[in-house]
Formats: structure tokens, C-alpha cells, sequence
């Protein structure tokens, strides 16, 4: 639908965005690079020069590694698991019908809106502390011992403050995405038929399956870089250290920047795996 | 057409839900509550719920102590001033992605994507180290540059859903009506995609509002939003629970409400248009 | 003034030649009808002359001027589109005003000239209403108002009535016809309608693939169409194609007869068959005959109220003043 003189100006318009955001990939990212393969700690010596590819084999091999990507692993898989379960049996939930749907669907929202480190201190200091939390009053009222949430479960409390969080989101989505189905395939489903169970395992899920994918590979990469409920609560201790974490204490922490920078090499091959397969699904439904 | 629901079943729904409802948005709710009560009955056991004498000294002691207003100050020049560059560079840049594309307009928007996907943490020190070179470590103009980055995609992307929906017979209609570039641009495409610029905004508002990667780790004491002022009150001094409350809410009351009016556009930014 | 000639006027996408090398003249105050089945490269014609599309080679001349590369604002030119393309966010008043005011018109001159314009469209009491709040074929009216303040040198219409219903195609048919009639300014239209085409135009052009097939008035194209494809298009119903020993009995390789020009009866004729399909629309009838040994059965027109049914024998005597003879390449055998 164009002209030449329209292809001109498009091409002008979108420079600004294209180079900025290139600029903003690749200067770092070639820093990234750099640092990764020298031997620099900037409070210890500075840049000691090119050591190639000792910090990536440095950074596998040393102990905390495995623990991280292992506590990564959970976390991820945890948020994952608690949102999507949820978020389908809330979505099909609220698409009832009910008096003030729209108020409802606003309170199961709400958490998402709020600041990262505003949920884990809540969190942290008002539902977990073990003398005056809510928690901690609610166990003693039934004459349990206290739990000490964020030492004695910092997984679990982890994954349950970061599921508070992104519940709201993959319900939002996989309700959008049963809003959109097409209730004349669900009759039909009925004249044929299908009982509730079977309408939902043979029409609604198989419906959903996009939404889920899509909800389950944007949250990864979210969640594979969480931040902020980590320094807020535990600050990488107990077990809690995620792979993000562990190279921003390389990085900031102990000022061991080639280190870190490998850290992070390996951090965005990861995140890039995971994007390559949302991009793709993403792609296909720009073609339409 | 849906059919008749019996009034029973429907009561059934509307308790469960709200009861659900109410218990996700409960330590929300709890939060505002605590902020109003004094520290002694902010702790007590059992807990009282509405039944307390309602303060606001909390707030006041909470803005005395910290200087509240200079964080609320930065946060919202920071999430303003980050959203709204990025729509002063993604609005041509959607502009010509949907209305003249090209065999590589969706490379483009891919590969735009894809920079959203770099994780943080990788460029964390390249990001520092230039922000010291450059001397505006712990400065505002260095977070609304970087998070206006760090969004652009997604501005870009909702802005491009939204110009899509846009017919092009539209624009060809101003054209032949005798409108240059800048006519169409000013009296057609933008008035008509006020609805859909004005829900970019608020999504990405939000988005910058609650960013705490690199707002904790880029600000120290001048440029330091809300984000890193709760930060501030993990340390055990600051262990007072109805004024951390108090500073809470100050820090969420805003978004929420904001968030509230962006729900419906919520599912869009976030999927990048791939679930409607 | 509107005389638009087009000359060796060439269109690729890619690699694609949608529009080869075409050669047409519009005349000033002609009502020429583009058509063809979807696919044949008259919209995109249309968009060539509107300035939406660049030409890949040739020349557009309007009023002897070149304007090959004028943009379309410069161009003189209104268009029409298909799904109307009013601004949804400005009233009907502003719509109509909207190319009045890229023009810099004095405001006042802008209003009279508006009011003028709806008050031939019909449109007076909408003016401060939405397109939303309007009926499609009210819409319709908005944008040909649009396209009538600016006195173009020419409009283009782009299939303007495929969005509307039956009934209201035929009236708004009517309307665009009259108001070639006052205006007398030069009208291209696009459509796949053959009936629009036949109703409407001073001048069909007939387009398949981007060639032109043939131009001519309504009654040329209906009496001489110059290959199978124009009689086949041409016409409604259809006209009747035979091949084999009809056609070869006839010194053609196919021969042609439109349903008009058969005569029906019950007793005697040249061809016997069996009715299939008999569609009684009160005024005619059609019948959808079999006549033993043709693979396809023809259509015949019949007077209003004739009673003959499924099953019964028929008999057919064609006219043979009428009869259209094509060669193999399915050229007109004059």
C-alpha cells in the first residue's frame, strides 16, 4: 500500500527506535563480552588482562553454581506450576456467571500492580515474621510453633511471595483467552454429547494450550531474572541464591567483574533459548 | 446466547469468588489497615482487623523521617519521563511498521522483542561502569534513559497492535482528501489512536513505576525512587510495622488505581499481542 | 476538466507483474466502469491513477499534465473507498469538511460549500453526528459528499457498494448515476459487478489479469464481445458456451448464445432436453436444460409465466443472428 515516497519517510521514522536500541544491545553487550574474557576486579588490581575462558569455566565449576541453577530451577518451576494451576482454575472461575464480577476481577489483579520490593517487604515482615507476623499469630492460635518462613522454608516462601505476584498475571491472560472462545463450539461440544469434564478437557484446554505456552515462557523470562524479592528478603541467603543473584553479587558484591561477566554470558544464552521459542510463537501470529 | 443460570448456582459462583478475591487482595488490604494503626497495635495478638483507633501519624512520621515527597518525586520523573520519551521515539516507529511495512517489519519487531529479553544481569556492570564514566550514576536522567529503553519494545509493540487495528483506507482517504505527511499524522492517525497511545502509557507508567533492578542498583541517595525508599526498610531500624505500612501504601496507592484502568490493555502489552 | 490518460502504464510487485504494460484514455466527463473477477488488477489500476501506488514504468497524464509522480494530494483527484474510510473521531460535518481544510479554504466558503453538499446528499440533518451513529448507506453518502467539495477533476470509485445490501445497492446505484448526470466530472469506478457495469458505465473496460480484455460501451460489450472470456463475463445470466459439433457446424470452435436469445417450447426445436432447474422469478424464468449428449446444461430465458417444470421435455431453436462464434483462441469470429 505504498509509495516511494511513504517507504522515505517510514524508513526515517523508525530510525530513532532501531538505533537506539541497538546501541542499547550492543555497546553493552560486547562490554559483557569483553569483561568475560579478562581478569578484572576493579577494588583488587583492576584489569589484569585477557585469561580468555578461565572465568566461564571459573563460574561452573565453582561451588555455588549448581546450587543456583538448581534454586533458579525451583523457584521458576514453582511460581510456574502454582500460577498456571491456579490461573486456569480462577479464570474458568470468574468467566461464571456472578453478582460484581468486575470488582472481583479487580481484587485478583491488584497484586500485580504492586512494587516488587513493596510485596516482599509485606511479605516478609507482616505475614512471616516469626513473633508478630500474621503467620506466626495464626500458628500459635492453633497452639503450633511459629514457623521461621524466610531460614527454615526460603524456597517455598520465595516461591509463594513471587506466585502472589504473578498469579494475577497468567489468570488476566488465560481469562482473555476463555473469553475468547467461541461458546457455539461448546454447545455443539453439548448436543454431541460431552459432559462438563470432557467439554473442558476436549475443547476449553485445548483452546487454552496457546495462552499457556505464551504464559509459561513470558513468565520465565521474568522469573528467571527476578530481583528485587530476593535482596529484599533474604539477600541470597539460606539457599535462595538464583542465578541472577549470583552474578550480582560477582558483579557489585565482590567487585569480581570477569566472573560476573561470564556469569551473564551464560545467563542471556539461557534467556535467549527461552526466548527463541516465545519469538516464534509470537512471529506466527504477526503473519495473520 | 448464554442460558439462564439459576439464581442458586450464581450465588455459589459470586461467594467463592469473592471469598478468593478477597484472599489474594487480603496482605494488600491488611497493608492499608496496618498503616492506620498505632506500632503497639500494628503487632498485637490477636490481631484487630478494624477495630483500632485510626491514625494518621504513621504517614506523617513516615514523610518526616525519610522525606517521602523527594522519592514520589523521583519515581514519578522517572516513570513519566521514561514513558513519555518512549512514545515520542515509538509512535513514528509503530507509525511506519503498520502502515508501511516491508519484508522485514516483522524481523524488526522481533528482533526489538528480543532485546526486551536480555536479562539485566548480564549488562549490569557495562551499564554501571557507563553511568560512572559518564557521571550520572545515581542521577534521574540516567533511569529515565535506561528504562525508556528497557520498554521501548513493549511501547513500540502495543503502539504497532494498536495502529494496526487502524484501517489504512483511512490514511489513503486523507491523502487523496489532500493531507501531507504531517496532517495525516496530527488530525488523523493520532486522534484516532488516542485510546491506544493513552493505555501505552499507563501500562508502561507502571511498568517503570515498579522497575526494581535497575532503580536499586543504579541510585544511591539524589535519583532514589520508591522502589529503593521500601528497599531502605529491610534493614531492621526501619522494622516498624505501620509505618513501613504507611510507606507501602504511599508506595502502591498510586499504581493501583492507575492499574485499574489499564487491566483491559494489560493482556495485550504483556503477550505482545498474541492473546487478544 | 478530466481527461486521464494512462500510457504504457506498467505495475510489479516484486517480481510480479500484477498490471502489464497498459494503454487507456478516460475522457472528460466519461463514466468508465473498471471490471473484472477479484484478483484482476483493477482496484490496483485505480490506486496507479489515484497516486496510492507508484507505477513501475509509464506515464499517467491528467489533462495532458504528467502525473506520474505526483503525490496523491496534488492530484486533483476524490476517491471513494470501499469501506468508506470516514474519520470515525471527527462529526459528519468535519468529514466532509476535512479536504476543504488541507486545502486552506476560507472557513466560511468551507461551511457553504458543505451545506450545499449535503443538501444534495440528503445529509443536512446528520451533519453533527458520528459515522458511527450512521447507516452504511448514510456513510456511503458522507463519502461521496467528501469527494464532492473539492469539484476534482475526476472521482474515483473503489467498489463503493459491496458493503451495502441489496436494496440499497440498487438505490445508491441510482444516486451515483444521477449525479454523474449534474455533475458531468469524470468517473472511474471499480467493481466486479458486471450489472453495476452495465447499469452505470458510458465506457466498460474489461480487465482479466491485468490486460485489458476489451473496451466499449454497455451494448457493444453485450452485442460483440470480442473474445469468450467478455461474453462470459458480460451478461446475466451467462451466456450459453458450446463446443464440438455445434460450433464445428457453425465454422467455430466455440459458438455462443445467451439465454435471451433462445426460444423455448414445448412441441418443436431445434434441440431436445429435459428441464433440470426451472427458477421461477415471476417477471422470466429460467431453465436449466439437458440436452442429451452435452456434458453441460444451458440456460434458456423464458417469459414469466410459463409452466413447465423438472422432468418435462423441452425443445430450444436458438437465434442464429445471434450466435457468437469464437475461434481456438477464443477470438471473435467476425
Amino acid at each position: 500500500m505504498a509509495t516511494q515516497h511513504s517507504r522515505t519517510a517510514a524508513r526515517i521514522m523508525m530510525t530513532p527506535a532501531v538505533f537506539l536500541l541497538l546501541v542499547w544491545m550492543l555497546v553493552p553487550l560486547s562490554m559483557t563480552l569483553w569483561f568475560s574474557f579478562r581478569r578484572f576486579l576493579p577494588l583488587r588490581g583492576g584489569d589484569q588482562g585477557f585469561v580468555w575462558f578461565e572465568n566461564y569455566t571459573r563460574f561452573i565449576s565453582s561451588s555455588s553454581f549448581w546450587p543456583a541453577v538448581q534454586t533458579t530451577l525451583v523457584i521458576v518451576g514453582g511460581v510456574l506450576l502454582v500460577s498456571i494451576v491456579f490461573g486456569i482454575l480462577l479464570a474458568l472461575l470468574l468467566d461464571q456467571p456472578m453478582w460484581g464480577q468486575g470488582v472481583v476481577r479487580i481484587l485478583v489483579i491488584a497484586p500485580f500492580f504492586v512494587m516488587p520490593t513493596v510485596s516482599a517487604l509485606v511479605w516478609k515482615n507482616m505475614f512471616m515474621d516469626p513473633t508478630n507476623g500474621l503467620f506466626a499469630h495464626l500458628w500459635r492460635a492453633f497452639g503450633a510453633d511459629p514457623v521461621v518462613w524466610l531460614s527454615d522454608v526460603p524456597t517455598f516462601s520465595i516461591i509463594m511471595i513471587v506466585s502472589w505476584q504473578w498469579l494475577p498475571f497468567a489468570t488476566l491472560i488465560l481469562l482473555t483467552a476463555i473469553q475468547s472462545l467461541d461458546s457455539e463450539q461448546l454447545e455443539a461440544a453439548e448436543m454431541d454429547g460431552a459432559g462438563p469434564l470432557a467439554r473442558f478437557g476436549f475443547i476449553t484446554l485445548p483452546h487454552l494450550s496457546r495462552a499457556i505456552t505464551i504464559v509459561i515462557l513470558i513468565q520465565t523470562i521474568f522469573l528467571l531474572s527476578i530481583f528485587a524479592e530476593i535482596f529484599v528478603t533474604t539477600g541470597g541467603a539460606f539457599g535462595t541464591r538464583t542465578l541472577t543473584y549470583l552474578i550480582y553479587q560477582r558483579v557489585l558484591e565482590s567487585q569480581n567483574v570477569g566472573l560476573g561477566s561470564a556469569g551473564g554470558v551464560y545467563a542471556i544464552i539461557l534467556a535467549n533459548i527461552v526466548a527463541l521459542f516465545l519469538m516464534r510463537i509470537v512471529g506466527k501470529n504477526l503473519d495473520r | 446466547m448464554a442460558r439462564a443460570v439459576t439464581t442458586q448456582r450464581k450465588a455459589i459462583n459470586t461467594t467463592i469468588a469473592w471469598a478468593i478475591g478477597l484472599l489474594i487482595f487480603f496482605p494488600i488490604l491488611w497493608t492499608i489497615l496496618t498503616s492506620f494503626k498505632t506500632e503497639g497495635e500494628a503487632v498485637a495478638n490477636p490481631p484487630v482487623f478494624l477495630f483500632f483507633d485510626w491514625t494518621l501519624e504513621n504517614y506523617a512520621v513516615v514523610q518526616e523521617r525519610s522525606n517521602y515527597m523527594r522519592f514520589l518525586w523521583n519515581s514519578i520523573i522517572i516513570a513519566g519521563g521514561s514513558t513519555l520519551l518512549g512514545i515520542l521515539v515509538a509512535v513514528p516507529a509503530a507509525w511506519s511498521m503498520a502502515f508501511v511495512p516491508s519484508k522485514r517489519t516483522k524481523d524488526i519487531l522481533l528482533w526489538m522483542l528480543s532485546t526486551k529479553m536480555l536479562p539485566a544481569v548480564g549488562v549490569l556492570y557495562p551499564i554501571y561502569l557507563l553511568c560512572i564514566e559518564l557521571g550520572v550514576l545515581d542521577s534521574r536522567a540516567a533511569l529515565v534513559v535506561i528504562l525508556m529503553l528497557i520498554n521501548l519494545p513493549i511501547i513500540v509493540w502495543m503502539l504497532y497492535t494498536y495502529f494496526r487495528e487502524i484501517p489504512g483506507e483511512i490514511l489513503e482517504a486523507a491523502r487523496m482528501d489532500g493531507a501531507g505527511l504531517k496532517e495525516e499524522l496530527l488530525y488523523i492517525l493520532t486522534p484516532m489512536a488516542v485510546p491506544g497511545i493513552a493505555s501505552t502509557l499507563l501500562l508502561n507508567f507502571i511498568l517503570a513505576w515498579n522497575e526494581a533492578f535497575w532503580t536499586l542498583n543504579l541510585t544511591a541517595v539524589d535519583a532514589a525512587p520508591l522502589t529503593a525508599f521500601i528497599a531502605s526498610y529491610s534493614s531492621p531500624e526501619g522494622l516498624f510495622f505501620a509505618k513501613l505500612s504507611a510507606a507501602s501504601t504511599m508506595a502502591i496507592a498510586p499504581i493501583l488505581i492507575l492499574g485499574w484502568f489499564s487491566q483491559k490493555q494489560l493482556v495485550r502489552g504483556l503477550t505482545f499481542g498474541a492473546v487478544k | 476538466m478530466g481527461r486521464i490518460t494512462l500510457d504504457k502504464v506498467r505495475k510489479a510487485f516484486g517480481e510480479v507483474e500484477v498490471i502489464p504494460p497498459l494503454d487507456l484514455t478516460i475522457e472528460d466527463g466519461e463514466f468508465v466502469v473498471f471490471v473484472g473477477p477479484s484478483g484482476c488488477g483493477k482496484s490496483t489500476l485505480l490506486r496507479l491513477i489515484a497516486g496510492l501506488e507508484d507505477v513501475s514504468g509509464g506515464q499517467i497524464r491528467i489533462d495532458g499534465q504528467d502525473a506520474t509522480m505526483v503525490p496523491p494530494a496534488k492530484r486533483g483527484l476524490a476517491m471513494v473507498f470501499q469501506s468508506y474510510a470516514l474519520y470515525p473521531h471527527m462529526s459528519v460535518r468535519k468529514n466532509i469538511a476535512f479536504p476543504l481544510r488541507m486545502a486552506k479554504l476560507d472557513p466560511a466558503e468551507q461551511n457553504r460549500r458543505v451545506e450545499a453538499a449535503a443538501e444534495v446528499l440528503n445529509l443536512t440533518d446528520y451533519l453533527d453526528r458520528r459515522p458511527g451513529q450512521l447507516s452504511g448507506g448514510q456513510r456511503q453518502r458522507v463519502a461521496i459528499g467528501r469527494a464532492i467539495v473539492r469539484e476534482p477533476a475526476a472521482f474515483l470509485f473503489d467498489e463503493p457498494l459491496s458493503n451495502l445490501d441489496a436494496a440499497l445497492r440498487v438505490g445508491m446505484r441510482l444516486e451515483i448515476s444521477e449525479l454523474h448526470k449534474r455533475l458531468k466530472t469524470t468517473m472511474i469506478y471499480v467493481t466486479h459487478d458486471q450489472v453495476e457495469a452495465m447499469t452505470m458505465a458510458d465506457k466498460i473496460v474489461v480487465l482479466r489479469a491485468g490486460h485489458i480484455e476489451q473496451v466499449g460501451s454497455p451494448l457493444e460489450l453485450y452485442r460483440e464481445p470480442r473474445n469468450t472470456f467478455v461474453a462470459g463475463f458480460i451478461g446475466s445470466p451467462k451466456m450459453n458456451l458450446l463446443e464440438g459439433a455445434e460450433a464445428e457446424k457453425r465454422g467455430a470452435t466455440t459458438v455462443g448464445i445467451r439465454p435471451e436469445h433462445i426460444t423455448p417450447s414445448a412441441t418443436e426445436g431445434q434441440w431436445k432436453g429435459r428441464v433440470g432447474v426451472a427458477e421461477h422469478l415471476g417477471s422470466d424464468t429460467f431453465f436449466h436444460v439437458h440436452v442429451d449428449g452435452w456434458p453441460e446444461p444451458i440456460t434458456v430465458r423464458a417469459g414469466g409465466e410459463v409452466d413447465m417444470n423438472h422432468g418435462d421435455t423441452i425443445y430450444l431453436t436458438p437465434d442464429e443472428e445471434r450466435m457468437h462464434r469464437f475461434d481456438a483462441q477464443g477470438l471473435r469470429i467476425a
